[in-house]
């Protein structure tokens, strides 16, 4: 029943171009067949076919053609909008027209990238082309808008990854919050003795950057703290962090550690979570000495004040004029603007017990990686002793590889840390003990810089390779020599036969997984996961860091495993695009904001709550909603809503979906 | 040839004949219009024969009110007939406008309407399962019946109309300001729905009530609760038709104490009303898990009746299948 608009008095002229993309369109779709239909089509001046239409020489082609046929609508069928639709709006606007005077139609990835029948593929590009011929006539001038990035950034994630991002964009001078969920930061890395393939210490590589972030003007850091609610979009985010009790005042707390000492309960008695079990903490603890910050923390289900109500409180006492620990403390709910999101939330390492041939949980003496990892450090429970649960010195050990990857079973994709990992920890075991070392492999992946020399080294010092896949481990013994041992079963396949080799100790070396809130996290902040559960990246050559959501950028294992030099690699990536956004200072909005035609609005309020930006608020005097439009993202929800039509939207006017659709089904 | 008055006709097709009552309901003013103008065809008040609108020259009649949505072949070629000898021809009422309640027909197909009515409505005796026939031979004369449609269709779904004039009926005021229009030759661009472009909260005594903040716990059907004769239906959870139908009847069910069942069909705007409040409606669910959101909609058990209830033949549902209009043309069977 809508009349069509006709923008004006003018004829309409359309411009159609079809793109052969090289083979990728060109080799499914007849693109000359199309251009062929196209030109028949009502409105339809110019109808050509191209073989790169993004090219300097296909944009010049568009230009002209505006100069010399007066075309005043412009349509391209090539690629996905994400991609090119940037380039053939400007190559309008160059040609003198309204960029929103062009319509693209995704040929490739709606069309040739996933048919195989050329005869089918072709009548579909003919469908789409004609939807969009359909549309553009309908199409406005429009004009896009600024919106100033709030300079702020929000780092989510303490460990390597989310320390570098934001010491990097703190240098830089931008302020920056860094959000961690632990007590401390430090992440995965601050438990490691060593790092291959240089073997230098990780706490004195880790530890100055952790004090840098933390006495950094430019930083502001909130460790025991998780981002729960996440508003707004790019450039300018507001972002709730909840601060969970310490009950202890962070900024009184010198972390003496003398409230430690004096607790009631004289010997520590609790599973430790830093040393992964091995060794045990009081109720008020420092999560290790290097932490960040040096602020201890009571735990809530322990400590017997906070939980019963009923205790001597020498810790109290013993931090006297201080007065850092506060028993009712609560949880705080911190709101901060930023105006850009980097997520470095890392992983969390496979379960070995899910392997239950492995007999990790059932035999003392198989251990993981990270728990050997523990035992060898110097500040560990056992301070660098690497010792069986009996306390006696292990001589043999077995290292067993891909325990949760490349493994169909569980995960299937390759870890890529565990084999140089595994080789690190096996020559600090020979060094720490000469125990015999023989490390149990499928391939041996060490393709980083210095990875395969360090390969050489482990061979050189003596560490032996068996190339199979461990079947089982049992203390089944069955010669006198596997008495009192745990007996490693594999198929030695260069060998050619199962063996039994009788060890100490055990290491699986435990691949890496998603973290268990991962998908609560990705929702959260906007993003998009891989079917593995890892964050995905907007492209995965051009735009590794890059989410969907702009901007919104991801570093660090989160989203896929990765070694430190790498994820540092991230989020010094991370931070430059952050900064990018920042420095340009401002984001190009796309017009497609909603309008109410306020003579038509009946003022029914339907539309008022439904806003997620809390663009729509209602005039009580005329008795008529307002759209804000500097507020509004164009989502659409009140478009689609409005019961009496009142509401339009830039770019998707009812007339122009409509027509396009139209188009789809009666083109012949 | 022409007269000094305009020559007016009304005509009725599957329709309730509230809109014919409507005419009547002008009272005095009934007499203005008949001072004004010559009836040459309103069946249900005045005798005439068919075939003396046949003898008429075309486009002779200045108008035709047309109420009722077409169903018929007989309703089909009077549509036909009536479109051709009038300059001007007007959908009257919701029937014509949009299909109107026989449209909800169109949840069905021709046969499972036939077989329930003949044969399985609890009312009815036809052992020997009778149906009406569209030939019968009786002493050498041949009788005839029209034939019934598959699908039940708007006027201009027939042919084509000038002027929608909507309701169910349409009230005195909007008949009397539609026909003073055309008597003054005041009339808006062809195609025009003759009542107010805005929805009927605009109007509604209720308007100032509603909360912006409403969002549905459940749903109540008018019968279901007292209601509140002061507060906006949407808030008391009654599902009133509203915020996506068009103004001019002057509000009078919401005065009433009844919900809008959105008569005057949607605003020139919006092409499916249903949908639309559908889509308000549902997008202010307080529910968020879908068995819960399941269990606020069982309040409204019938949804096609509810949203769709005098607009089914223009709306974006139709039938279950693309079915032509016409069936066979050897009879109901």
């Amino acid at each position: 029943m809508s009349n069509p608009s006709h923008n004006g008095t003018d004829e309409v002229r359309i411009g159609f171009y079809i793109c052969h993309c090289g083979h990728n369109i060109g080799a499914v779709v007849d693109c000359p067949a199309v251009a062929e239909y196209t030109s028949k089509l009502p409105g339809v001046v110019v109808s050509r076919d191209y073989k790169y239409m993004c090219s300097d020489p296909g944009q010049e082609l568009i230009q002209q053609d505006i100069h010399d046929h007066k075309l005043n609508r412009i349509v391209v069928a090539s690629c996905s909008p994400l991609l090119h639709e940037h380039t053939f709006r400007t190559a309008t606007e160059r040609g003198g027209l309204n960029p929103f005077y062009f319509q693209m139609v995704n040929i490739r990835e709606h069309d040739s990238w996933v048919h195989t029948d050329l005869i089918e593929a072709t009548a579909k590009a003919r469908a789409l082309a004609h939807a969009a011929i359909r549309r553009v006539r309908f199409h406005k001038p429009l004009e896009t808008t600024r919106v100033p990035i709030h300079p702020d950034v929000l780092v989510v994630g303490g460990g390597i990854s989310g320390i570098h991002a934001a010491l990097t964009l703190g240098n830089a001078g931008k302020k920056v919050f860094l959000v961690e969920r632990e007590p401390s930061i430090g992440g995965h890395m601050a438990k490691f003795d060593k790092t291959f393939p240089t073997l230098d210490c990780a706490a004195c590589i880790l530890t100055p950057k952790m004090s840098a972030v933390r006495s950094h003007e430019n930083v502001t850091l909130w460790t025991y703290s998780e981002v729960v609610k996440v508003e707004g979009y790019v450039g300018n985010y507001k972002v709730t962090v909840q601060r969970k009790p310490r009950y202890v005042i962070e900024d009184l707390c010198v972390g003496c550690q003398e409230c430690i000492k004096s607790c009631v309960y004289k010997e520590p008695k609790f599973s430790d979570e830093f040393n992964v079990g091995l060794s045990k903490r009081k109720p008020i603890y420092i999560p290790f000495p290097q932490a960040v910050p040096q602020v201890v923390l009571i735990d809530p289900e322990r400590c017997l004040q906070v939980k019963t109500g009923k205790c001597k409180k020498t810790c109290l006492e013993a931090c006297a004029d201080r007065q850092a620990i506060d028993f009712n403390q609560k949880e705080e709910l911190i709101e901060v603007k930023v105006g850009t999101i980097i997520v470095a939330t890392g992983f969390k390492l496979f379960d070995a017990k899910r392997i239950p041939q492995y007999g990790y949980g059932l035999y003392p003496n198989v251990v993981t990686s990270l728990e050997l990892e523990r035992l060898v450090t110097s500040s560990g429970p056992t301070a660098g002793d690497i010792i069986l649960r009996d306390g006696s010195k292990p001589k043999t050990a077995g290292f067993i590889l891909c325990v949760g990857s490349r493994d169909l079973k569980t995960n299937r994709w390759c870890s890529r840390t565990c084999c140089m990992h595994s080789m690190k920890l096996a020559q600090l075991f020979k060094e720490h003990t000469d125990a015999d070392v023989t490390i149990f492999y499928m391939d041996i992946r060490a393709p980083g810089k210095g990875c395969e020399e360090f390969y050489d080294k482990s061979l050189r010092e003596g560490i032996r390779f068996i190339r199979g896949r461990v079947a089982e481990v049992t203390d089944w013994a069955l010669a006198p020599e596997e008495e009192g041992k745990l007996v490693i079963r594999v198929e030695d396949t260069l060998a050619g036969f199962v063996r039994r080799i009788p060890v100490d100790m055990i290491v699986l070396a435990v691949g890496m997984e998603p973290q268990v809130d991962a998908q609560e996290v990705r929702r959260l902040f906007n993003m998009s996961c891989g079917t593995e559960g890892w964050f995905l990246e907007k492209h995965p050559k051009l735009a590794p860091v890059s989410t969907f959501t702009d901007g919104v950028f991801i570093a660090g294992c989160c989203q896929g495993p990765k070694d430190i030099p790498d994820s540092i690699a991230q989020a010094g990536a991370a931070a430059a695009e952050a900064m990018a956004l920042i420095d340009r200072g401002y984001i190009e909005q796309e017009p497609n904001t909603a309008y109410i035609v306020e003579e038509e609005c009946s003022g029914c309020k339907s539309c008022v709550v439904l806003c997620p930006y809390t663009a729509i608020s209602f005039d009580d005097a005329k008795q008529k909603a307002i759209i804000n439009e500097a507020l509004c993202k164009g989502c659409g929800t009140c478009v689609a809503s409005c019961p009496s039509g009142s509401i339009k939207q830039h770019l998707f006017e009812d007339e122009q979906i409509f027509s396009e659709i139209e188009g789809v089904l009666a083109y012949d | 040839m022409s007269s000094p008055k305009p020559k007016i006709a009304f005509y009725w097709c599957a329709s309730c004949g509230g809109c014919e009552e409507t005419v009547v309901d002008l009272a005095e003013d009934i007499l203005g219009v008949i001072e004004k103008v010559d009836i040459v065809l309103w069946p249900v008040a005045m005798d005439f024969k068919y075939k003396n609108v046949e003898a008429m020259p075309d486009k002779s009649i200045t108008a035709t009110l047309l109420n009722g949505a077409i169903r018929s072949s007989e309703q089909e070629e009077m549509a036909r007939l009536l479109r051709r000898k009038s300059q001007f021809l007007i959908a009257y009422g919701s029937c014509a406008v949009s299909g109107g309640i026989p449209s909800l027909a169109n949840q069905f197909t021709r046969e499972q309407i036939l077989k329930f009515n003949y044969e399985d409505a609890p009312t009815v005796v036809n052992e020997a399962k009778t149906r009406p026939r569209l030939e019968y031979q009786n002493n050498g004369h041949t009788l005839t019946l029209p034939e019934l449609r598959n699908v039940v269709r708007a006027l201009d779904q027939v042919v084509d109309v000038d002027y929608y004039v909507p309701g169910c009926p349409p009230t005195p005021n909007i008949t009397k300001t539609a026909i003073t229009a055309l008597l003054e030759g005041k009339l808006p661009p062809k195609g025009s729905v003759l009542a107010p472009n805005i929805a009927l909260c605009d109007e509604c005594p209720r308007k100032r009530t509603r909360p912006t903040s409403a969002s549905f716990m459940d749903f109540k059907r008018p019968h279901q609760l007292l209601a509140d004769p002061e507060l906006c239906f949407l808030a008391q959870s009654v599902v009133c038709m509203g915020p996506a139908t068009r103004s001019g009847c002057g509000s009078q069910c919401p005065a009433g104490n009844m919900p809008c069942t959105g008569c005057f069909g949607p605003t020139s705007r919006v092409r499916d009303q249903g949908v639309k409040l559908m889509s308000s409606l549902c997008a202010n669910i307080a529910a968020k898990e879908e068995d819960e959101i399941g269990k606020v909609l069982e309040g409204i058990p019938d949804p096609i009746g509810t949203f769709y209830r005098y607009g089914l033949a223009k709306s974006l549902l139709r039938r279950k299948m693309n079915l032509p209009f016409s069936g066979e043309r050897n009879g109901h069977g």
